[in-house]
């Protein structure tokens, strides 16, 4: 079962705006990005061609590990607005 | 006052006038807001509304539940003091009667089991989006207001103090705010009462809910209708690092995930995802899924730093209470309880902080005392070099020694016409050499030391 099979037994209500705002010139730099590999939703992705970090935001499952693994803090995380983002119905 | 309030769903005229009814005109002030609808806020409510007094949960998701995952299970004493016939209403899926700790090789395993179906339950799996809804209702029932669908951005301070809490759409007063807002509680690092959260304090724990027939989890596990069985699992895709896999068995489905240390997963190329299908995969596990149908996945984060990483509990106006707090006993597994009762206390105390009209941070230092005294801190005061040791000895403990535990009852299982004593010899020879007499001294020595300070001081 593949990623994207996993999240689509989820429930989202996405926003139009992303939740997750990382400083693009900050993930020029980084070395390990590690958001891209810890995220459980795979969120992130490095668009080399565009040397920027995409952003994913409407599949996040909100569990904050990437803004633990931003290695200087170059990532503003906050929840979605309250009636957007994921819905775990068993949890 | 039995009633829900969403304020996205109002206008702020509309929300002003629906909330004259629980907090005072104009001023948009209760007794005590909380912000967090899971076991350690809707716990804190139902004290406060029993002891008569206005609270107000504040929940960001849709549903009181719907935003949290856990393993997992509910155990039965913390639950009894909150809602002492939880057992006859609440909706639960099964009582667990045994306890299962594998040991995964690359393909083989090694099972204890414990096995007993206790009078009392000692704990119950149940579904977090029925569970927590349920406990909400309760709370509701006590006379606590739930407003879901609603954040909270910030904690309003004057000088120290904390006075309210500013949501997307207004601000809130009130004498106690209790931050019961999860593990990666955003507002007590506001107020510092955190600092930065290192990766190595913290599991992501992914997880998938597959769904079985009841008779076939009943023949699989072992188990009858209503008893409920948990594996712990250790090694497997995670050998070497410091990550534990679970089952759950609910009624009609079966919760299988993993918890690794977030700093496990950096620069490893290795995904927590396929962590977890690998384990899905290991022959050992397989057998108990096969044919099942992944019917929810989810991810969540779990404190795991322990005693010596608790943040500040308790300020001028605020406590804080369950994984916002920390407060996870990673040892036994456990989360929800200790977060029912810090938010019980939590709750106690704001009920006599209310009593005697004050919330400085001298009286609601009182909830720091309570929680010396509950097994709560004494729990984690005992494990406190726990994770020390683990991070260190990660590659002995968490990948030599399992394999080693395997590979004895291989060669004590084998039947090869080689003479006992031989095989016997071969083993402990193999496992002298393997990790030498300096190995296995200092890992001795870290486990004597562990021992020491879990039992003597």
């Amino acid at each position: 079962m593949n990623l994207d099979n996993k999240l689509s037994t989820l429930k989202y209500t996405p926003d139009t705006d992303s939740h997750l705002k990382p400083v693009q010139e900050d993930c020029v730099k980084c070395k390990n990005r590690p958001c891209i590999n810890t995220c459980p939703a795979g969120v992130y992705e490095w668009l080399e061609s565009e040397n920027r970090l995409l952003v994913k935001y409407e599949n996040c499952l909100e569990c904050g590990a990437c803004r633990i693994m931003c290695e200087k803090n170059s990532l503003k995380w906050e929840y979605p607005k309250g009636t957007k983002g994921v819905t775990f119905k068993k949890g | 006052m039995n009633k829900k309030y969403s304020i996205i769903q109002f206008t702020k005229q509309t929300l002003a006038n629906d909330t004259k009814e629980f907090m005072s005109e104009r001023t948009n002030k209760t007794d005590v807001i909380i912000v967090g609808g899971g076991p350690a806020g809707l716990a804190a409510a139902v004290t406060i509304a029993r002891a008569g007094y206005e609270t107000v949960v504040i929940e960001r998701g849709s549903f009181a539940g719907s935003k949290n995952v856990f393993g997992g299970a509910i155990y039965t004493d913390a639950t009894r003091e909150i809602f002492p016939n939880f057992e006859q209403t609440a909706p639960l899926e099964r009582k667990n009667i045994e306890h299962k700790f594998a040991i995964l090789g690359e393909d083989d395993s090694t099972i204890i089991s414990y096995r007993k179906n206790p009078k009392e339950a000692i704990s119950y799996s149940v579904i977090r989006g029925k569970f927590d809804r349920w406990m909400a209702e309760e709370a509701e029932k006590a006379g606590a207001v739930i407003v879901e669908e609603t954040v909270v951005r910030e904690l309003i301070l004057e000088g120290e103090k904390v006075i309210g809490v500013r949501t997307e759409i207004e601000d809130y007063y009130a004498n106690i705010v209790i931050l019961a807002d999860g593990v990666n509680s955003l507002l007590s690092k506001q107020i510092g009462f955190r600092k930065d959260i290192k990766p190595k304090d913290v599991a992501l724990s992914v997880k998938e809910v597959i769904k079985l027939d009841k008779n076939i989890i009943n023949d699989r596990f072992l188990i009858n209708d209503d008893e409920g069985c948990i594996y712990e699992l250790f090694g497997g895709s995670m050998l070497s690092k410091l990550g534990l896999g679970f089952i759950y068995t609910n009624k009609d489905s079966v919760s299988i995930g993993l918890g690794i240390t977030l700093d496990e997963l950096n620069g490893t190329g290795i995904k927590p995802y396929e962590l977890l299908d690998k384990i899905k995969e290991h022959p050992t596990i397989a057998p108990l899924i096969k044919g099942g149908e992944t019917v929810e996945y989810s991810a969540h984060l779990i404190p795991e730093g322990g005693y010596k990483k608790l943040p500040k509990l308790s300020g001028a106006g605020v406590m804080v209470a369950g994984d916002a707090a920390m407060l996870v006993n990673n040892m036994h597994w456990e989360g929800t309880n200790l977060a029912m009762i810090s938010g019980k206390i939590a709750g106690e105390t704001a009920v006599f902080a209310l009593s005697k009209n004050d919330f400085s941070e001298k009286i609601l230092a009182k909830y720091n005392k309570e929680l010396e005294k509950s097994f709560i801190m004494k729990d984690l005061y005992t494990y406190r070099n726990l994770m020390d040791v683990m991070h260190d000895k990660k590659s002995v403990f968490m990948d030599f020694y399992f394999k080693k535990i395997n590979a004895f009852f291989e060669m004590f299982t084998s039947v090869n016409g080689i003479p006992k004593r031989q095989l016997y010899r071969t083993f402990i020879f193999d496992f002298l050499k393997e990790r030498g007499i300096c190995g296995l001294l200092s890992d001795g020595w870290s486990v004597l030391k562990l021992i020491w300070s879990i039992l003597i001081k």
